[in-house]
């Protein structure tokens, strides 16, 4: 289906030198790596490492401080029909009134097709979508009427309607039954073998390892990335999971509650110089 | 006018009057501190409005304006509210914040339909109830304010009295029910409190006005303490005051009313105390970022210096700005007046444009260049980020970075000799 | 009915269904408190284009509450971002401080202006047979009814264009923004109809009442169904028969006709909430 995709060379997902804070508190510092097309790829780190940040940051739903993010080489806003955002199931409210259907309707709503109707193309597309998580019978049910597992479905479902060629998930794994997780995961995995690049942010470490195929380890500063017999290794994970880093976190605790500027304004040096010099 | 002026001062029933909403508004103040601490300021509104139909029933039933009735009325239909507020909000599938609209429009609508329905019968033409819309405090007759005064004395008491438990329950509710404190005792008490302040302070203010006299003294006491206590205290000083400075206003005019000019006495210090107040307001922040941002370009104009003097091997020497600007590129116009400061502080010496750092200049600069150094340092070791990643942080940490956590960083590093672009960490000479 | 009777209870339904419209996107987007805060906040503004304009039915009307109604937005936001205060005080300050300044100026210029304390907390609905107005030979009838008229209308028409767009910022903003949909126009335009819903149903059912019309209804609505569609047409038969129950329940006894339209729309609720509670038992 993408034969665009599978024809993309380079990286699909650049981040350069992000920083980032939440309330003025820094969350990410310096965060600096690049994935390859065609994988599963996990966001694997502690809870409060960053991992969501990361993800909203590299959907400009966040302003960074500093750093900035390529998609296929470019920004954001010229690629984005390639991408599909999956945010937490607890950010929305499932009482709101719609159906599942028109959940994944959503998937196909773009900025220039707001006012009109959507087409031919659109519904099957949202059918080929429910038809896939398997949800397709459900298509008439209120939201608020699901399981966990199926609201999980219907974000997936969503985010497939999108036809997009990078798909970045906040933890889909969470609150839902064995079936449906086997389920996403098969979805996930045709996806991948399509050519499609699916990075998903997962904190649970027993399951990370027989999901991914590389993983981006992250506990506020980067610990590692690669293939994930390369990031999976008792180093790395004792340094992510074990004690903090001590210094960061007050000097993060000092900036937070100072009024410091996160980043200095109109900063250049000459370049061969001073601290800059290689 | 003027001539009113004369004498409305001097008139025994207005000091009278005074004194009566000075206690009204310093209790609401002080039980509304926790109101504001549990993020309840717009359900104590939907409170307060909902106390005009109780106070309409209460008058059906009596048939006069008796302050034990309105009370008692004020408080059925104040807890009555409260309780459908939490039965929307967790029995039914509506947020809380459109339980609080529901419940308050809807008590009010009913208020005020009960109140017209008295208005236009016989014995309502005297009632004086609309004055509970907007506060009328002048009306009050001098029996009714020693009873409203009194009840608010015993609110004040009774804050007081269980002031450490409100405390934890506002702070922290799951810890308190650990410890054993019988939390929802604690609760309803407070809430009772909250709706007795509620219904005594309608009478000063009127119930549109209340959440006013409930919160914003705490909003305005907040930028000047951070302990409870004093927040209190402060806010109860600032409630007191405009209730008094209020009543003398609309006592200036007839027919003003004086719930109104007592809020916008409240308000008006409490949007000076936010933007204003030492420390934690608006301005205060402000200035202290540019504070920084000047202390930033300081720090960067010595370590430019430095680097000068490192290039050239003689920290020594006597520099020109022109030097400066081959090391690196500063905003337009910053630099003399940041060479000015430096000069005042003694940390520069000055012969004829040249430039020379003092002994206590030179530690400066030593001391930013090794932040910056160590820093860089931290993040290649520690966060294992590559060489030419790590500059622009350190850039910045170097400015932030505290006597405390360099002592920590240098224990952490063991005092290394050259950061990782192979630069000399400089010490103390 | 009496064709006056006919008038006050269209004008109402008007207005109620207006209101029930927006007010769904409220319920559903947790707003509902804003927009009683709005309510209030337009006051001064409205009182300030009365005494600048000397009359009543004057765009200066619309531009004095939009301006102290923008104001209060501001003003919150403010207090919340830069002077970190938390979001319920923020409001709650905000627009007591505002509407006390409205009141004021009503007390101290109550010669000048044709408003007084009453008519912001009730609405002058009862009054709309009197006040005219004829348009050359196409209409004559209340000049409120028209207004109203024109009022849903307009926002029948705003709802039909940003459907989509308000549906999808409702549900899940992240998402929205996600797509490069500019979820802000949205917000604002929703805001500023929110805004001009109130302002004109200012002087017909009060400043206060206008929110339990805007919540009420769409809130009700929202226990009895699982669609959205559904839910606003039911929050707009709620809000319809709430003006017809609070018209003859005001005549009834003898009392305020915006006081008796939001009794009825409460009771409406209040039944629903019990027969829920008995349904879901058996």
């Amino acid at each position: 289906m993408s034969v665009v995709n599978q024809g993309y060379k380079g990286a699909v997902l650049e981040v350069h030198n992000l920083s980032s804070s939440y309330n003025r508190k820094p969350v990410l510092w310096d965060i600096d790596f690049r994935l390859e097309a065609a994988q599963l790829v996990g966001i694997v780190g502690p809870n409060g490492s960053g991992k969501t940040t990361l993800l909203r940051n590299i959907m400009g739903l966040m302003e960074a401080d500093s750093g900035y993010v390529r998609l296929f080489g470019k920004n954001l806003n010229e690629v984005r029909e390639k991408v599909s955002y999956v945010p937490q199931r607890e950010s929305v409210d499932w009482q709101f009134p719609v159906s599942v259907r028109e959940v994944v309707e959503m998937g196909r709503y773009r900025p220039k097709n707001l006012m009109k109707r959507l087409g031919a193309q659109d519904h099957d597309l949202v059918d080929q979508a429910l038809e896939k998580v398997g949800m397709l019978e459900y298509a008439q049910r209120q939201i608020g009427q699901l399981s966990g597992g199926q609201q999980q479905r219907v974000f997936l479902a969503r985010a497939l309607a999108q036809n997009a060629d990078l798909y970045l998930m906040d933890e889909p794994f969470v609150g839902v039954d064995a079936a449906t997780e086997d389920a996403i995961l098969k979805v996930l995995s045709d996806l991948r073998d399509q050519g499609k690049t699916v990075v998903i942010v997962h904190h649970d470490l027993q399951t990370a390892y027989q999901y991914f195929d590389s993983m981006v380890l992250l506990n506020t500063r980067l610990v590692a990335y690669g293939p994930r017999d390369k990031v999976f290794t008792r180093d790395y994970l004792q340094e992510a999971y074990g004690g903090r880093l001590t210094v960061l976190s007050k000097l993060s605790q000092v900036i937070a509650s100072s009024e410091f500027p996160v980043r200095e304004k109109g900063f250049k040096e000459k370049s061969g110089l001073g601290d800059a010099a290689d | 006018m003027l001539q009113i002026s004369n004498w409305w001062i001097y008139d025994s029933s207005l000091w009278l009057v005074a004194g009566g909403t000075f206690l009204l508004s310093v209790s609401a103040a002080v039980v509304g501190g926790f109101t504001f601490l549990q993020k309840r300021s717009l359900v104590g509104d939907a409170v307060a409005h909902s106390i005009l139909p109780g106070v309409a029933i209460a008058f059906l039933f009596s048939g006069e304006k008796d302050p034990w009735w309105l009370m008692l009325g004020a408080l059925i239909s104040g807890w009555l509210s409260l309780i459908l507020m939490d039965y929307l909000n967790k029995r039914t599938k509506l947020s809380n914040d459109t339980a609080i609209a529901s419940v308050l429009s809807v008590f009010f609508g009913v208020g005020i339909l009960l109140l017209t329905y008295i208005q236009q019968s016989a014995s309502g033409e005297q009632s004086g109830l609309d004055d509970f819309l907007f506060g009328q405090a002048a009306a009050m007759r001098s029996h009714d304010l020693y009873i409203y005064g009194g009840l608010a004395l015993v609110l004040i008491a009774a804050t007081i009295a269980f002031y450490k438990e409100f405390k934890l329950l506002s702070f922290n509710p799951e810890f308190a029910q650990s410890i054993g404190l019988p939390v929802n005792f604690l609760r309803i008490l407070l809430n009772s409190l909250m709706v007795l302040a509620i219904a005594l302070g309608i009478q000063a203010v009127g119930v549109v006005l209340m959440a006013a006299l409930l919160i914003t003294p705490a909003a305005a006491a907040r930028n000047y303490s951070d302990g409870l206590r004093a927040m209190l205290w402060i806010s109860a000083l600032i409630a007191g005051f405009s209730a008094i400075t209020g009543t003398l206003i609309s006592f200036s005019a007839p027919s003003m009313p004086t719930g109104p000019w007592i809020v916008v006495c409240l308000s008006i210090i409490a949007l000076l105390s936010l933007f204003l107040a030492p420390g934690k307001g608006m301005l205060a922040r402000m200035l202290m970022q540019r504070k920084h941002q000047r202390k930033i370009t300081d720090e960067n104009v010595l370590k430019a210096f430095y680097h000068l003097g490192e290039r050239q091997g003689n920290l020594a020497a006597w520099y020109g700005l022109k030097d400066l600007e081959a090391v690196r590129d500063f905003e337009a116009g910053v630099i003399p007046k940041a060479i000015r400061r430096l000069l005042r502080k003694g940390h520069l010496l000055r012969q004829s444009e040249r430039y020379q750092f003092s002994r206590a200049g030179l530690d400066e600069a030593r001391r930013i260049v090794r932040l910056h150094r160590l820093w860089e340092m931290y993040l290649n070791q520690r966060l294992r980020l590559k060489a030419d990643h790590i500059h622009p942080n350190a850039e910045t940490m170097e400015h932030i970075i505290s006597p405390e956590i360099e002592a920590q960083l240098l224990e952490e590093l063991d005092y290394p000799e050259r950061d990782p672009h192979q630069s000399p960490i400089p010490y103390r000479s | 009915m009496s064709i006056e009777a006919f008038y006050i209870i269209l004008t109402g339904a008007l207005v109620a269904a207006s209101s029930a419209l927006l007010g769904s996107f409220l319920v559903l987007r947790r707003m509902a408190m804003l927009g009683d805060a709005i309510s209030h906040a337009v006051l001064p503004g409205i009182v300030v284009a009365f005494l600048l304009s000397g009359q009543r039915e004057s765009t200066a009307l619309l531009i004095g509450a939009a301006a102290s109604g923008l104001l209060a937005t501001f003003l919150i936001e403010l207090l919340h971002r830069k002077a970190r205060l938390q979001e319920d005080a923020s409001i709650g300050i905000s627009f007591t401080w505002l509407f006390a300044i409205g009141v004021l100026l009503i007390s101290t210029y109550t010669g000048q202006v044709d408003l007084d304390q009453e008519c912001v907390l009730y609405g002058e609905i009862a009054y709309v047979p009197l006040d005219q107005v004829s348009l050359g030979t196409i209409w004559s009838g209340p000049r409120p009814l028209l207004v109203s008229a024109i009022l849903f209308a307009l926002t029948l028409i705003y709802l039909l264009i940003s459907f989509k767009g308000l549906k999808l910022l409702s549900f899940n903003e992240d998402h929205a923004r996600s797509l490069g949909i500019r979820t802000q126009v949205w917000h604002f335009s929703f805001m500023a109809m929110v805004s001009l819903v109130t302002v004109l149903a200012f002087e017909i059912v009060g400043a206060i009442l206008i929110v339990a019309l805007l919540v009420v209804p769409a809130a009700t609505a929202f226990l009895w169904t699982r669609s959205l569609i559904p839910m606003i047409v039911l929050a707009v038969i709620f809000g319809v028969l709430s003006s017809f129950g609070g018209y003859y329940l005001a005549v009834g006894i003898n009392g305020s006709i915006a006081g008796a339209m939001v009794t009825v729309a409460g009771l409406f609720m209040l039944l629903s909430v019990v027969l829920m509670r008995v349904l879901k038992r058996s």
